[in-house]
């Protein structure tokens, strides 16, 4: 419900086209899909708690991951405040 | 009458397809897990099914917030597989079996699963990775498919009874159908990984291993759990496992495992196969 816009405009990165218009212009992207204020500063920090925090669901912030670059290991290291390398040594470690 | 040759559970974790386009099936890191499948494949080539069911979840692919199917069922000539947002290589469409999907959704209605009609429906990857990894060589493609969606995305989440029942209800339907085609009923997604939040990275080994010895013979195991305790065993992505109770359902009656394969991580996820048949003692 609170993260609908911020999703919806996740969704919207499905199209090619509409990442590219986010990236030439971050601030209208946001304004055009309606974010408030906790969401658009989310969104800029590039932080993911904060961004689940404002209502957003995963599987539509994996679509903004994408736009920046980060892969699912690059999230969870983030969110668990590890480096990368030391995420992936956890994953693995899981196995044992 | 149409009959069910057995049922295939797999992940379908996203970075698989990028592996495949990439062809590291021999790489260190993955070849534990493709060396999972050529005993599927060989059981399938045995097998010869001329359809797929498969039950996966879309992840805001053909879906959004908007409108939001529970159980959702494919009734296209074909569906399209689409840009996901990250990366991920697309791979050419999938044909429908428009009159196995009509007979499966009259049936499922008149036993009181009253699903969302799809005349148009794009699949992620959750559908096109478990059929890469089945059946590969990119995209000529050798069954005829319907695609049977459960929501994951949006809670609150069907529970685990009422999946399994889904899935009793398809194999039911599909064993009514007059006509002479093999089935195979295909379960896709878990096991136990999380995406979001500081549990990202969780994963559950012992569940998952106890999960896939237990689906065979007391597959209502897992349904003893409510959505929010599977999430707390599995993970916020591994509660993907409902796919797989859907299609032991499906596959119904006593059953045992043909095959499996169980590795730790790829990408988040502990990725598990299974192959499963009825057992006719």
């Amino acid at each position: 419900m609170k993260g609908y816009a911020l999703n919806k405009m996740c969704y919207s990165f499905n199209s090619a086209a509409n990442r590219e218009d986010f990236k030439r212009d971050e601030d209208a992207y946001c304004m055009r899909y309606g974010l408030n204020a906790e969401q658009r500063e989310a969104i800029r920090r590039r932080n993911v708690l904060a961004l689940i925090a404002a209502g957003g669901n995963v599987y539509y912030l994996a679509k903004f991951a994408g736009v920046m670059g980060l892969d699912v290991q690059d999230l969870g290291a983030q969110q668990t405040g590890m480096s990368k390398d030391a995420f992936k040594s956890r994953l693995v470690a899981a196995g044992r | 009458m149409a009959r069910i040759v057995g049922a295939i559970t797999t992940s379908h974790v996203p970075a698989i397809g990028k592996a495949i386009a990439r062809n590291l099936h021999d790489d260190p890191y993955w070849k534990p897990l493709f060396d999972g499948y050529p005993p599927v494949r060989r059981w399938l080539a045995q097998a010869r099914p001329d359809v797929a069911v498969v039950f996966y979840n879309d992840h805001g692919l053909n879906f959004f917030l908007d409108k939001m199917p529970t159980f959702a069922i494919g009734a296209a000539a074909q569906y399209r597989n689409d840009d996901e947002g990250w990366g991920i290589p697309t791979v050419p469409p999938f044909p429908g079996d428009q009159r196995l999907s009509w007979h499966l959704i009259e049936r499922l209605v008149a036993e009181e699963f009253d699903v969302t009609t799809c005349q148009e429906m794009l699949v992620d990857h959750a559908f096109t990775i478990p059929m890469a990894l089945l059946w590969p060589g990119r995209g000529a493609w050798p069954v005829r498919t319907v695609p049977v969606c459960i929501n994951t995305v949006q809670h609150p989440l069907p529970s685990a009874v009422r999946c399994y029942k889904l899935g009793q209800a398809i194999g039911r339907a599909i064993e009514s159908y007059p006509e002479d085609v093999r089935v195979v009923v295909i379960g896709t997604g878990g096991l136990s990984h999380q995406l979001d939040g500081e549990r990202a990275g969780f994963i559950n080994k012992a569940f998952d291993i106890e999960f896939m010895e237990r689906l065979p013979g007391d597959p209502l195991w897992a349904a003893r759990w409510s959505v929010p305790d599977l999430v707390k065993l599995a993970g916020t992505q591994g509660i993907e496992l409902l796919m797989w109770l859907a299609a032991r359902g499906a596959l119904g009656g006593e059953a045992a495992t043909v095959h499996s394969n169980y590795h730790i991580p790829i990408s988040n996820t502990a990725a598990g196969l299974m192959l499963m048949e009825r057992r006719t003692a």
